[in-house]
């Protein structure tokens, strides 16, 4: 009871907060929390070595560094989830403990977490007081904590009501719910961890109000994005990680992409595949007004949508989260059945066929979330690899194993899958290594057309070059690819072409050679004529003339096919 | 050349494979064999007869008997499932088999059929596929619990078995009668090839078969992928709505088969046959070290666990210990059987934990000593 009872109070501060922390604002730039020579292991992995680290009232501090570079460790730490190895924290210059994440809070350090820690079947209210509900008279004072639940969604710009349930939201306003959720504790110091992941644009622009509000009170931010130019704009200071080591720090004045990139991987990984020779054969896939429907909420993910892709070609389908691209790809894949339209490779209707018939004829997906779909944990690299192949190396009843061996160690060179061999357990590899496998396994079934949903989510700057320069081989050998993405970089220099999907729809097709980033944004939104207008006028560049019409003009398949 | 050196590399690996593979079950069940061991010293001890061979025989009947049902249950628990209907099902095809020698009167006619005595064999154990297949189609097909499933099917198999017994037990017919050609049950499924229980040849024959089929077939692959991630394993292609069908089948037609040889071993099919085994099973296959949340497990250790448990419940009828006692002991050794798994999993990961933390310290240190003359040259310099 005591935490509730020590929190109780503190969530009616919100709108005082100005005046309590006046003082800190004084103290802008002073150092508030320290880490100390931070080391942290887990089992015989090192993720942290060593690390010296400041966090300055009134600033923003953002985090660069590749996944497993150390980041989210350092995070956890600073907010009582784990506890170092070795090393400590300082905070106001005194030696502290954080033994636990209320400690944290108590403390004023509150994170907002890289995975949505909501409870879907509570309320946009309840998830917020979760385990610090204030009590009154009579139990839990709902009333109040409605109240200020309301006011901190105000504050962000997504009047949703307390009484909501968050399983009722879509995906970026539960990451606003989780903000508000750390607002509402009144921290001193605000960890965001990939805040901005499943937010619009014009969602992130909120935010960063909204964090440079506190960061006038004299709250200190600590930020790690994926997003390397959304963390530039909003940083006051950089630090890049690598390898567990903290190997950089910076003022904002002298930080700029490049920089970023290259002392984050140590080397230039810049992969831009868009003047690659392309050849591009008859269509492989075509798709055909399908339509996906949610039997469970009535809602149609997928609304008539229609794209080929052509033997050796590349496209891309970008769109925000809930656009409907990963029902599109499940649907594709076999796993949900169509509500309406037609799927067709090369020529042979696929209605009715499984998954494994549809691998079998050519096609098959790597799914989005690897850990959930695309690796089998308990088994190792070389397994997971031939599981979507195994038919085709039967002999009799038997497998052949020295056939089955042989390909795998084959595909597992040629795609540069870094692992000690095909015996180490998939656990064992890095999130970008874990990936080639699963494209891996994909290959080996010696497909048409290979489906990627998010093919570089948690995979590190290096790997995702890797990843794309072996799709690009591929598909000279008469590979169609048809990949999911949300990161606009990617779409423009590594496709041939990029279906915009946005609410279930497609609202046009774009050449990445003629197209600029506000226009795919633009067109990602949704709301395209006025939206396209107002991001072209608050972006920095962005060609005249109405996105959607000159999009319209370069739409259509033939004119890519024609390119041949 | 590449072509060679991946070949090497696979030829390596597999070599390594074997080892690897072998290392690490070989702590889980070695850990059963030396219960295992620890179990027949402490009891031939006590008592002469322990190993004396017509016990060692009637131990073998029993193991067996728990080791094939405990190997149909190893796949469906491979899978995360679980079949608690196996016990009602031996019961059942033993009510069939004593039925079916008792005569089918066929309808609208005044005869009544007497099956031969391979046709009742074959029936009975598809009876008990068939219970399997209806098992598997409700968890694959509709999507339900297992645990609900077979717990329902416990409730049925046992209740069509006193239906079809009627209150009395089949002993006499089994004998079959020379003038109805089904004579020949005991003669077979109650002998002794070589001097050992038919039972024990034919836990053999599924030991290999099962074993067989889990390290070298495509299936195999697929039960232990779809064990360990589903959703990932149906994105591959895998059937899984297939491969759970057919494992509930082979739990069926273990059950049947260890019908067959339990009513010739007792020379009777009665309406409590059976009763208790689903989770004798559960017991051989977790002591053998799987997992019941599915993808780890072993042909061998289940075997192994089906002895431990076989030589212990013997071993205390032998030394005279309670009936209610041996229940009671047998419980606690197959709860002290997952927790030193748990215990041994837990130390494991601590041993590799302190090793980590004393090698980042040794780095640390010997970087603050290069710190440290780094600081006195450039100070001298």
């Amino acid at each position: 009871m005591s935490p509730a009872e020590e929190t109780g109070a503190e969530p009616s501060t919100p709108a005082a907060t100005t005046a309590e922390s006046a003082p800190t604002a004084d103290r802008a730039g002073e150092v508030v929390l320290r880490a100390v020579d931070i080391s942290k292991t887990y089992g015989v992995t090192r993720a942290l070595k060593g690390v010296n680290f400041d966090v300055r009232a009134g600033e923003v501090t953002v985090l660069f560094g590749e996944n497993g570079a150390g980041k989210s460790t350092l995070m956890k730490i600073l907010s009582g989830v784990e506890q170092p190895t070795a090393g400590h924290l300082e905070l106001d210059g005194e030696r502290v403990e954080l033994a636990s994440t209320s400690q944290a809070v108590a403390r004023g350090i509150s994170i907002i977490h890289q995975e949505l820690n909501l409870n879907a079947n509570l309320t946009v209210r309840d998830n917020i007081f979760l385990g610090r509900e204030i009590l009154g008279a009579r139990g839990i004072d709902y009333r109040r904590q409605a109240e200020i639940t309301r006011e901190l969604m105000d504050r962000l710009e997504e009047p949703v009501s307390p009484e909501t349930l968050v399983q009722d939201l879509r995906v970026g306003q539960q990451q606003i719910v989780e903000i508000a959720r750390a607002l509402s504790t009144d921290a001193r110091i605000l960890i965001m961890d990939e805040p901005t992941s499943a937010l619009s644009t014009s969602e992130v622009h909120v935010l960063f109000g909204i964090i440079r509000e506190l960061t006038r009170q004299g709250v200190a931010i600590v930020y790690i994005s994926h997003h390397l130019e959304e963390a530039i704009e909003i940083a006051d200071h950089a630090v890049v990680f690598r390898d567990g080591e903290l190997v950089a720090a910076e003022e904002a004045e002298h930080i700029d992409l490049p920089w970023v990139v290259h002392t984050m991987v140590g080397r230039d990984a810049d992969y831009d595949f868009r003047d690659r020779e392309r050849r591009h054969g008859d269509v492989a896939l075509s798709v055909q007004d399908v339509t996906v429907a949610d039997p469970s909420t009535g809602k149609i993910p997928v609304d008539h949508v229609s794209v080929d892709v052509r033997e050796g070609e590349i496209v891309c389908l970008f769109g925000l989260m809930g656009a409907g691209r990963t029902e599109l790809m499940e649907a594709l894949a076999g796993r949900d059945e169509l509500a309406g339209g037609r799927v067709t490779l090369d020529g042979t209707d696929l209605a009715g066929r499984g998954i494994g018939d549809r691998i079998a004829q050519g096609m098959g997906l790597v799914p989005e979330d690897r850990q959930r779909d695309g690796i089998v944990q308990m088994q190792s690299v070389g397994r997971n690899m031939a599981l979507a192949s195994l038919r085709t190396w039967v002999r009799g009843f038997f497998l052949g194993k020295r056939a089955e061996f042989s390909s795998v160690a084959r595909t597992i060179s040629d795609i540069g899958v870094k692992t000690e061999g095909p015996d180490a357990p998939i656990m064992s590899l890095s999130g970008g290594n874990q990936q080639k496998a699963v494209i891996g396994k994909m290959l080996l079934t010696a497909p048409r057309v290979v489906l990627l949903d998010e093919p570089t989510r948690g995979v590190d700057v290096g790997a995702k070059g890797e990843i794309f320069s072996l799709l690009f081989d591929e598909a000279d050998r008469g590979l169609g690819v048809l990949f999911v993405t949300s990161d606009v970089g990617e779409a423009l220099t590594a496709s041939h072409r990029i279906v915009v999907m946005s609410r279930g729809q497609v609202v046009c097709e774009l050449d990445p050679r003629e197209t600029g980033r506000d226009e795919v944004l633009a067109a990602a939104e949704g709301t395209v004529p006025e939206h396209a207008r107002t991001s072209a006028t608050a972006g920095t560049s962005g060609p005249a003339g109405d996105p959607e019409s000159t999009s319209r003009t370069s739409s259509t398949s033939t004119t890519n096919g024609a390119s041949s | 050349m590449s072509s060679t050196t991946a070949q090497q590399a696979a030829a390596e690996t597999q070599r390594g494979s074997r080892f690897s593979f072998s290392l690490g079950s070989v702590l889980v069940e070695a850990r059963a064999l030396v219960a295992l061991a620890i179990i027949i010293v402490i009891f031939a001890a006590l008592n002469d007869n322990y190993l004396a061979v017509s016990n060692l025989t009637t131990i073998a009947k029993d193991v067996s008997f728990n080791a094939i049902i405990a190997l149909g249950m190893l796949m469906v628990i491979l899978n995360a499932g679980i079949d608690l209907s196996v016990g009602s099902t031996v019961g059942l095809t033993g009510a069939v088999a004593g039925n079916l020698f008792r005569g089918v009167d066929l309808p609208l006619t005044e005869a009544v059929m007497f099956p031969a005595t391979w046709v009742i064999v074959l029936i009975s154990i598809a009876v008990g596929m068939l219970v399997g297949l209806v098992n598997g189609l409700l968890i694959s097909r509709l999507n339900l619990a297992p645990f609900i499933v077979t717990l329902g099917m416990l409730y049925v198999g046992r209740g069509l078995t006193q239906v079809l017994l009627g209150g009395t037990n089949i002993t006499n017919e089994l004998r079959g009668q020379e003038g109805l050609g089904n004579t020949g049950f005991f003669e077979i499924f109650a002998s002794r090839p070589l001097g050992v229980p038919i039972a024990a040849w034919v836990m053999i024959a599924v030991a290999v078969v099962f074993s067989l089929l889990l390290t070298r077939t495509p299936f195999g692959r697929w039960l232990y992928s779809t064990g360990s991630n589903e959703r990932a394993a149906e994105l591959s292609g895998v059937p899984i709505k297939r491969v759970k069908t057919r494992i509930y089948v082979l739990t069926g037609m273990c059950a049947g088969m260890v019908g067959i040889l339990q009513i010739a071993n007792i020379r009777s099919s009665t309406a409590d046959l059976g009763e208790f085994y689903e989770l004798n099973a559960i017991a051989a296959v977790v002591i053998g070290g799987a997992a019941l949340s599915g993808g780890r497990g072993t042909v061998r250790g289940t075997i192994i666990g089906a002895f431990v448990i076989g030589f212990l419940s013997n071993g205390l009828v032998i030394v005279g210990v309670s009936p209610f006692w041996q229940t009671v002991i047998t419980g606690a050794v197959i709860i002290l059987a997952v927790a030193v798994d748990q215990i041994q999993q837990i130390v494991q990961r601590r041993r590799a934990q302190a090793r980590a933390v004393a090698e980042a310290r040794r780095v640390s240190e010997q970087a603050e000593r290069d710190r440290d003359s780094e600081g006195k040259e450039a100070a001298g310099v």
